[in-house]
């Protein structure tokens, strides 16, 4: 029971947080501060992401077979491949170095 | 799609591209909540009403470390502010009222908003929005339905390199954003700060914190550069 009053107050919580961020006057979104924040955090949040998703186990830090479908999605980055193309390759030399090691 | 020009079924092609990536990252989701104790119901509750991806592992993780479920809300919560600074970014692309605004707060995500703002009109970022947004929920859900219906049967989603996928979406979105002024800085920070972190606060914290140090990094940096505009 306490799973699911979780779950329905996160839930309206984080609804609450999406509708905000579209409601909220105009005015706000053409502060300069709104403007450069607008542009930065994408960046830093989507980096911070990459990070974690790539160099962490639960709380430890690690260099595994994922940092080599990284490196790859890096390069297929570096040649313009689309979006489908990278995140398949990365998936694949993970998947294959996992296979080998 | 026959009356898509082929700048706008790239844009469409790439939503379905997301949501298919989305998609594989959901079944691990799907899995992992169930064996995290969560009844399937609820793991597809989860992505149904919250759908959020980062805030959905957070809670599940929360949920699987013992976290409890006031740790668990604050966590998912905490990670979910940032869909408002998406919203506060696409509001003037999307220019949404009504029922239809109710609807794009619930797509607004990491990759929906990724995505529109990767356009360069107002009408692509809009087409961007709503395809991302659509084919990922669709993907997610049925995903989440999969992997936590499947998840003893379902072989680990690590011998398909499906982790790593992840990782290599989120780079993939993040690419076309790295020309702006002082992005080298915001993103560098950012990493770093949030793989800092994690060893003492676990998932969810170190990448607000991150985001918030490597904001106020990027804005001396890029405030640096006006200046120097400004004499030059």
């Amino acid at each position: 029971m306490m799973l699911w009053i979780g779950i329905l107050v996160a839930s309206v919580g984080c609804y609450l947080l999406k509708l905000a961020g579209l409601s909220l006057p105009q005015r706000v979104l053409d502060a300069p501060f709104a403007r450069r924040a607008g542009v930065l955090l994408p960046i830093a949040l989507l980096a911070a992401l990459v990070a974690i998703q790539t160099f962490t186990d639960g709380q430890r830090l690690v260099v595994d077979a994922r940092a080599a479908g990284l490196a790859a999605a890096v390069v297929a980055l570096a040649l313009r491949a689309p979006f489908l193309v990278v995140v398949v390759t990365a998936a694949a030399v993970t998947a294959g170095l996992r296979a080998l090691t | 799609m026959a009356r898509l020009t082929p700048d706008r079924r790239r844009i469409v092609r790439d939503a379905v591209g997301v949501g298919l990536a989305v998609g594989a990252y959901g079944l691990s989701f799907g899995a992992i909540a169930t064996s995290a104790g969560l009844t399937v119901l609820q793991a597809c509750a989860l992505s149904l009403l919250l759908f959020s991806g980062g805030s959905q592992f957070a809670y599940v993780g929360a949920v699987a470390s013992g976290g409890g479920p006031v740790a668990a809300v604050l966590t998912a919560v905490l990670l979910g502010t940032r869909n408002s600074l998406y919203g506060l970014r696409l509001a003037p692309l999307l220019r949404v009222r009504g029922v239809r605004k109710f609807a794009a707060a619930q797509l607004t995500i990491d990759e929906s908003a990724a995505m529109a703002v990767a356009q360069d009109t107002p009408p692509r970022s809009r087409l961007a929005f709503w395809s991302t947004g659509i084919a990922v929920f669709v993907c997610w859900n049925l995903a989440t339905l999969i992997g936590a219906v499947g998840a003893e049967s379902l072989s680990d989603p690590k011998d398909l390199g499906l982790d790593a996928a992840v990782g290599a979406a989120f780079l993939a979105l993040v690419a076309p954003r790295l020309r702006e002024a002082g992005a080298g800085t915001v993103f560098t920070v950012a990493a770093l700060v949030a793989l800092g972190l994690t060893p003492f606060l676990g998932y969810g914290l170190p990448v607000l914190l991150a985001a918030v140090a490597a904001v106020a990094a990027g804005w001396r940096v890029t405030g640096k550069t006006r200046e120097l505009e400004h004499v030059g």
